[in-house]
């Protein structure tokens, strides 16, 4: 428990942190709500003197009343203003923070490893940066400022009432607890309700998921009645358990307003039994009277308040842990340029395993020459893109070097490694914005023609041209609109376009037909010249004519060499090459399979 | 929201109860002042201390009763709303049970999902707070305002300027910031999406090294969602201060005019003091108001989602006929006549004239390349789609004669995405044939090739198998989904594409199992192997939504050069290395 206080109070330092920019406003709005509070405490007690001016027919001092009347009007325009000013300061702090978070976040994505990207789903990712911020913000500012104002109006109401009338305040002071501890009561009683519904809940849209997204086997199976006989079940449950849970919690409400009127019944008579005792006025005991709901009201909503803080805290904790995540290892000071490299690449002694527990790559030699074809097969899942990761040092090896042009890559900037690389991934990712934004992405400045002849010689050209706005149509986030195939005619003319001395490609061209297939190679083909390339390779022909096989299984190079020497060798490679694993279609049948390993 | 308002009828009694005890409770609550002014005036003025006593026992009482009320309201609003969300949830279910391939994939699981679950929530929770709330506040308003009336019409007129006044500032700001809110929502889907897109594309970014433009574009947007917030805020941060000096100027003139009324003495000190409780009880309930339109306005885009899917209708009409003739003997087990089929929504046709004849007992495998219309082609036989042009006869009827379940019942089919669903292996077999004896089971286990694995298993048949099948692997699914559709004992099974992830081997021996099968059944394989279709009787080569070729094995290698090209370059280096 202290533990967890502790960590609290550690992530509202962070907040404060942030919050800290914007002092000036912070200020302003603590100041501003106290002023509004106190005036707000002002007017019932201006009210009160008033209406002890107006006592009976012809028994009115309109001097009197006048110049309460005026006081009162100056105290609602003063809080007026001072309501506004919170406002705004509320709003420029609140918003301020979030914008500074969210882009510290981002940026921190930026140069995360990829080690977390892999390890964290983006939903929770994006859900920390986009709901967790948006929660803690108007968690915390919105249940501070509750918090703050309410603790100053319990305690002005407690001092104005205390110097007026002691048993009056008692009254209120004994009553009004008990709201809480209804409102409490009713919370504990529900929450195991709640947690029944939304387990029903969870039940049912565990069905609803399997029965709507398996559909077309329910449809083909005839079994329509009995999902519904299922569903029926459950839903029966869940109303019942929702019945419940609505009821009960629903209470909370008229109970608390039942302890108002309590309290107010209660001031009342006590009120009441002063004046005639000549203990308090009429006019005050109006002050009163308004007073007994102003005092019970952050009573009831306090609790509410200290949940939305402590989730606002979580929330923050959560987007915190993403900020101060460990980021890449950085580039040395003295990092250079990798320019104009020949393609030579080399691999020595490299380790490398994603969890120490499970040991991967060992003690990996590779040797490629400029111009050489590096092809890397092995069944699905087998950790080909492993190779890519410490290629292009998306993940670090764990002892060993690689080494581009005899120059450990470590040594030089990421930019300019990666830069050296032209990639095509199976996974085709396209970015929102034209067609032209993405086709550019490698190559910024390129002229219209060299775009289209790109374009071209990917064999995209065509099918932009036919779009409706060419290559200035807009694409929607993962492509929307056009096929896997198209997207992958755009991945490969994105690389045709930059044309870098090496390449890696994912040769997948599962979701191109057969005839676009053709094309491709013949891009891949002629791309390939000169280039250093690395294939993840599904064809046999690409396969045979590499300069080096790396045969990889479970996430291991288990054999390295060309097509017949491994053959000869009569090992792996050769078991996997007469099970006819390597027909051309056979891995565009596993696609699934491969985008989910694709992420390692 | 009409059309779900049928719902709501077997809770006409609950929505009439509701409100009605809501309304009792507010009008309680209103007596309060008035009680209030009457211990002032005469309790206090008379110095009765006995009165004082009993009028605040009466206040409690009130109180009392209307916790009593409101209690009882919030459960017939709960019952209403919980039994009107579970009515429109089953009938939901059993609609979208009966919506055509078509819908389905125009409308998207998805989409589906949500209006099953979220939507409904959202729509129930609308209904709850309408039954409790949306009489409450208005009548609290009005009623004070008549109260007032009651205890001096020429004061009371300050309330009727006011709430207007008040409903002016309250509505009218909250109709100039919805639209805000929306755009600014837009403007956080915006970041939203930058944010999901450099997660999934982080590969690509960091390789064409774009992280700082990457920065760059999320600062704009997140500039441009701070701004728009800021602006929101302003204008909604105009709400409390416009209302509080309307209503405490409200305040100020009604003492004013009070002290009057009390000089010529129209009315008593108490009963102004009544006037001031009314005028701050009008506030509390407008805000609310205020709130209660924002849950209702969400509640009711939820409600028109839900209508919208419940209008769609399915495009595909049952045939009416019990049964159809007695199909002619010697017609062919499956016959496509001239067949095209265009998709919903798609421009181009995704078959054009298709024609062939599949008789009984025989094998019919397709092959073609991604996209060339295999799937399209198959899913006729079991009606999940109309064709568009030309007609399939099963037993030589048309597939649209047939009651669908009737139709259904004869054809085994094995999607593509082999689908499993959450419960024992047992279970999801006996989705073919719910009489199955435990024998059958194991037989069809045995034919899918799925026997040995099933066998290993502690629990055999009762191994419970996890939503979505996460725990068998993709070979492990596609065999027992084979095997569920085997124990249907169909006269037609389709295999679309459902062995890929089976080894040539155990693909080969599923084959050879079905083949051997005593009495045969149709057997159509979509494949994208060469292998696993040429043994069969007769071949389809799909390409571009036509049949590129028909016929053997040997006669297309002759006769059609889609198929040669397939073929060879799956088997043709193979042989140069053999």
């Amino acid at each position: 428990m202290d533990k967890k206080k502790s960590a609290q109070k550690e992530t509202l330092l962070k907040v404060l942190k942030y919050v800290r920019h914007y002092w000036p406003f912070l200020i302003l709005s603590i100041a501003a709500a106290a002023v509004t509070v106190v005036l707000t405490l002002y007017v019932p007690i201006l009210t009160g003197e008033a209406i002890d001016y107006i006592i009976d027919k012809g028994k009115v001092d309109f001097v009197h009343v006048f110049g309460t009347l005026q006081k009162i009007g100056i105290v609602i325009l003063l809080t007026a203003l001072a309501q506004w000013i919170m406002n705004v300061s509320n709003n420029k702090i609140a918003y301020h923070t979030v914008q500074d978070v969210r882009n510290r976040a981002f940026q921190k994505i930026q140069i995360l490893p990829l080690k977390y990207m892999d390890d964290h789903s983006y939903g929770e990712v994006v859900s920390r940066v986009i709901a967790d911020v948006d929660q803690f913000s108007d968690g915390l500012l919105m249940g501070f400022t509750q918090l703050f104002t309410g603790v100053i109006t319990i305690l002005g109401t407690l001092l104005f009432m205390l110097t007026r009338d002691m048993g009056i305040t008692l009254v209120v002071v004994l009553i009004t607890p008990l709201s809480l501890f209804v409102a409490n009561f009713i919370a504990k009683r529900t929450f195991v309700m709640f947690k029944q519904q939304s387990e029903a809940r969870g039940e049912q849209t565990a069905l609803v998921e399997e029965m709507i997204g398996g559909q077309k086997v329910v449809q083909a199976f005839n079994y329509e009645e009995e999902a519904l006989e299922h569903f029926d079940e459950i839903n029966e449950k869940l109303a019942d358990c929702s019945l419940k849970a609505i009821f009960f919690s629903s209470l909370t409400n008229p109970c608390t307003r039942f302890v108002n009127s309590l309290v107010y019944a209660g001031v009342g008579l006590v009120g009441a039994l002063s004046v005639i005792n000549g203990g308090i006025t009429v006019g005050q005991l109006s002050c009163f009277l308004s007073y007994a709901n102003q005092y019970t009201k952050p009573f009831n909503e306090i609790s509410g308040v200290v949940t939305e803080l402590q989730n606002a805290l979580a929330c923050a904790s959560r987007i915190f842990a993403l900020i101060e995540e460990e980021p890449q290892t950085p580039e040395p000071d003295h990092a250079e340029n990798l320019e104009h490299t020949d393609g030579k690449v080399d691999l020595e002694h490299v380790y490398f395993s994603y969890s120490p527990e499970i040991k991967l790559v060992q003690d990996f030699n590779l040797h490629v020459q400029p111009g050489q074809r590096v092809a890397i097969v092995g069944p699905t899942g087998c950790g080909k893109t492993t190779i890519i990761n410490l290629l292009m040092r998306f993940y670090d090896v764990d002892s060993g070097s690689i080494r581009v042009s005899s120059r450990d890559i470590r040594s030089i900037t990421r930019k300019s490694l990666r830069g050296s690389y032209g990639m095509v991934l199976q996974d085709t990712w396209l970015r929102t914005g034209t067609i032209r934004d993405n086709i550019t992405m490698g190559k910024p400045d390129a002229t219209e023609e060299e775009i289209k002849a790109a374009a071209k010689a990917s064999h995209a050209h065509s099918f932009i041209k036919r779009l409706p706005k060419g290559y200035d149509t807009e694409i929607t986030e993962d492509g929307g609109g056009l096929s896997q195939g198209q997207k992958q005619l755009l991945c490969i003319t994105r690389v045709m376009l930059c044309l870098p001395p090496m390449l890696i490609l994912d040769e997948a061209t599962s979701s191109i037909d057969t005839r676009t297939e053709m094309h491709i190679q013949e891009a891949f083909a002629k791309m390939m010249q000169g280039r250093t390339s690395f294939i993840v390779a599904h064809r046999l022909s690409t396969i045979r004519e590499a300069d080096v096989i790396l045969v990889m299984n479970n996430g291991n190079i288990v054999e390295q060499g060309d097509h017949r020497s491994l053959l000869e060798k009569n090992g792996f490679y050769a078991r996997l090459y007469n099970s006819q694993f390597l027909s051309g279609q056979d891995m565009a049948d596993n696609g699934s399979g491969r985008s989910a390993h694709s992420q390692r | 929201m009409r059309k779900l308002l049928i719902y709501m009828k077997d809770y006409k009694k609950e929505s009439v109860l509701a409100p009605l005890f809501k309304l009792l409770e507010a009008s309680f609550e209103l007596l309060v002042p008035l009680v209030m002014a009457r211990i002032i005036d005469r309790g206090i003025g008379n110095g009765d201390k006995h009165y004082v006593t009993i009028m605040c026992l009466l206040m409690v009482s009130l109180g009392i009763i209307g916790l009593v009320c409101s209690a009882t309201a919030q459960y017939f609003a709960a019952k209403a709303a919980v039994g009107f969300s579970t009515k429109l949830r089953h009938a939901l279910f059993s609609h979208i049970q009966g919506l055509s391939f078509t819908e389905m994939d125009t409308m998207g699981t998805s989409t589906l999902i949500t209006r099953m679950t979220s939507d409904i929530n959202q729509v129930q929770n609308g209904v709850n707070m309408v039954l409790r709330l949306f009489l409450r506040s208005p009548c609290i308003v009005f009623g004070a305002m008549i109260m007032a009336f009651t205890i001096d019409v020429k004061a009371a007129l300050i309330f009727v300027v006011t709430i207007p006044l008040l409903s002016v500032v309250v509505f009218g700001i909250m109709l100039i910031t919805i639209p805000l809110y929306k755009k600014t929502q837009a403007a956080l889907d915006r970041v939203l999406g930058i944010t999901r897109e450099n997660l999934t594309g982080v590969r690509v970014i960091r390789a064409f090294n774009k992280e700082e433009e990457e920065k760059e574009r999320f600062e704009v947007s997140n500039d441009t969602l701070t701004a728009m917030q800021k602006h929101v805020g302003k204008i909604s941060g105009l709400m409390n201060p416009m209302t509080y000096v309307i209503i405490n100027g409200a305040l100020v003139v009604l003492l004013w005019t009070g002290a009057i009324r009390v000089d010529t003495g129209y009315i008593t000190q108490g009963q102004l003091i009544a006037l001031v409780n009314y005028m701050s009880q009008i506030l509390v309930e407008l805000i609310k108001l205020a709130n209660l339109i924002i849950t209702i306005t969400k509640a009711l885009a939820c409600a028109n989602r839900v209508e919208s899917v419940l209008e769609i209708q399915s495009s595909m009409q049952d045939a009416d006929r019990k049964s159809p003739e007695k199909a002619k003997t010697g017609s062919p087990s499956v016959e496509f006549r001239h067949v095209g089929l265009t998709y919903k929504n798609a421009g181009e046709e995704s078959l054009t004239d298709i024609d062939f004849k599949a008789e009984k007992g025989q094998t019919i495998g397709i092959i073609g390349g991604t996209g060339s219309g295999k799937s399209s082609l198959v899913h006729l036989i079991p009606r999940f789609y109309d064709v568009t042009a030309g007609e399939v006869r099963v037993n030589g009827v048309d597939v649209r004669n047939y009651p669908i379940h009737e139709l259904r019942q004869k054809v085994g089919m094995v999607l593509q995405k082999a689908t499993l669903f959450k419960g024992t292996i047992r279970e999801n077999l006996l989705w073919g044939n719910r009489g199955a004896s435990d024998e059958e089971l194991w037989r069809a286990l045995e034919i899918s090739q799925a026997k040995e694995f099933v066998d290993k298993k502690e629990d055999g048949l009762d191994t419970e198998v996890v939503q979505g099948g996460k725990n068998l692997s993709g070979g492990q699914k596609q065999r027992l989904t084979i095997a569920r559709a085997l124990v249907k004992n169909p006269e037609i099974l389709i295999l679309d594409d459902s062995a890929s992830a089976l080894d040539f081997a155990t693909d080969a021996r599923l084959r050879q199992a079905i083949g051997n099968l005593k009495d045969r059944m149709t057997v159509f394989i979509v494949s994208q192997r060469a292998s696993s279709v040429m043994y069969a009787d007769l071949i389809l080569v799909m390409e571009d939504g036509r049949l590129a070729g028909a016929g053997s094995h040997g006669e297309l290698l002759e006769t059609c050069s889609v198929y040669r090209e397939i073929y060879e370059s799956q088997f043709e280096s193979r042989q140069e290395e053999a």
